[in-house]
């Protein structure tokens, strides 16, 4: 049942997302590099609206770096993707929260920056009790969640995230579960690094596969590239 | 932009946001002065301009490593370079609040310090002077703060980097406060300074972003 695109209405739904619903996530024989060295190369796959792609792989296997690479904070050492950064909403480790700041006040300063409101976010990721309370005072589970939030109110169709659910709970897992499904529900894409099965209905994709073997880019200046 | 830039400002007022720390360093600087070189008036009037120009110089330097650190630190800087706002306009956006948060005061206290220091006259111009000059000095550090942002504690490199840059504006605001002061001709030096301020507001915003997007890799 798709029920998202009714409940939040315009909110859910941005009309930039129009020609989104027909795009697909296509990367072709990407490699990236990480301090000048190649980590992975020959990464192919497609992300078609409306799903989403595990990333699996060992520690240092190149899960973050793949994702720094689509959403555009590096360059790829070579291949092509087959959506611009602006179609990107990226969700690292770090959640990119003030501490001095509430949280209303900071998510409504990441709405602000993609030109939203934050309708009824809050209420949808479990924060509204806690709005008014500064960033500081959050335990580690609901900074996550807040900065989970965040994705929410970009209102970009592709979500990259690394490591989502660490440090959250189990009824938090869950709560970002069925938010993620709604995001697909909508039209959206989701490319998750992570340990946990989330209960979606995913494709995986191990990265070990794509290793490349420690050598230093070719003709690659960290510096200038 | 405008909600980084109402952002920027509110975190800096918000408690150990460092608002007023320059202020602060700028007013003990004008105390301190005085009691080290002695009580003479005459002395006192003739270095005055310069004091108060290199007081604000060093005040400015203070807080340069806080406008990308911070927001390095907590992920912001990523999440702002993957968002719609280009890197040169939140640099931009880091140098206005950076200088309405440090070097507008000091522009607006120089005046009452100057009187302390038994300047004659030209308080004016030496408001003017650091008016005009201060954003070049939020502007110079900001680059140097873009250049610095991946190290750990690059705080002394920073300056080493931003001094040298800052001596042109240096140069010529003193000199404007000096003649200001003096009752002299004035306006070579006040077009050299807007000059300065206005090349630095224009390229470094450039320079500045490409130096972030690197440090991102």
């Amino acid at each position: 049942m798709i029920k998202a695109p009714e409940r939040s209405g315009a909110f859910f739904f941005p009309p930039a997302w129009a020609s989104a619903l027909r795009m697909e996530l296509i990367v072709e024989n990407l490699s990236c590099a990480r301090g000048g060295v190649i980590v992975l190369e020959g990464v192919s796959f497609r992300l078609a609206a409306g799903r989403a792609l595990v990333l699996r792989g060992p520690n240092g296997a190149g899960k973050t770096t793949l994702l720094r690479t689509i959403a555009g904070l590096q360059h790829a050492a070579g291949g092509t993707i087959s959506l611009p950064p602006d179609t990107i909403a990226y969700a690292a480790h770090a959640d990119g929260l003030k501490p001095t700041l509430t949280v209303a006040e900071n998510l409504t300063f990441w709405a602000r920056i993609y030109g939203r409101g934050i309708g009824d976010t809050l209420d949808r990721m479990n924060l509204a009790g806690l709005a008014d309370r500064p960033a500081m005072n959050l335990s580690a589970g609901q900074k996550r969640r807040l900065g989970l939030a965040r994705l929410l109110v970009a209102g970009r169709p592709v979500w990259l995230l690394d490591e989502p659910t660490v440090s959250l709970d189990t009824e938090a897992v869950a709560l970002f579960a069925s938010v993620t499904r709604d995001h697909l529900a909508a039209g959206g894409m989701a490319l998750i690094a992570t340990h946990i099965d989330l209960g979606l209905e995913t494709e995986v994709l191990d990265l070990s596969a794509f290793r490349a073997r420690p050598r230093i880019a070719g003709g690659f200046d960290e510096a200038f590239a | 932009m405008i909600a980084l830039l109402l952002r920027d400002l509110r975190l800096a007022v918000r408690a150990g946001g460092g608002f007023g720390l320059g202020l602060a360093f700028f007013l003990l600087v004008a105390v301190l002065v005085p009691l080290g070189i002695g009580p003479e008036p005459s002395l006192l009037a003739r270095i005055a301009p310069g004091i108060l120009w290199v007081g604000a110089l060093l005040a400015c330097l203070l807080s340069l490593d806080r406008i990308f650190a911070l927001d390095r630190e907590d992920g912001s800087l990523d999440l702002l370079a993957t968002s719609p706002i280009p890197m040169e306009g939140v640099v931009a956006v880091k140098a206005l609040a950076h200088w309405l948060v440090t070097g507008l005061p000091l522009a607006l206290a120089a005046p009452g310090l100057a009187v302390m220091l038994q300047l004659p006259g030209g308080h004016g111009w030496l408001a003017i002077s650091l008016a005009l000059g201060t954003p070049a000095l939020s502007m110079i550090g900001t680059f140097g703060a873009a250049l610095t942002v991946g190290l750990k504690r690059g705080g002394l490199l920073l300056s080493l980097l931003v001094l040298p840059l800052y001596v042109p504006t240096l140069i010529f605001g003193a000199e404007v406060a000096r003649r200001g002061a003096m009752g002299m001709e004035l306006g070579t030096p006040l077009a050299l300074l807007a000059a300065i301020t206005g090349g630095t507001l224009a390229l470094l915003p450039f320079a500045a972003a490409l130096a972030v997007r690197i440090n991102l890799r």
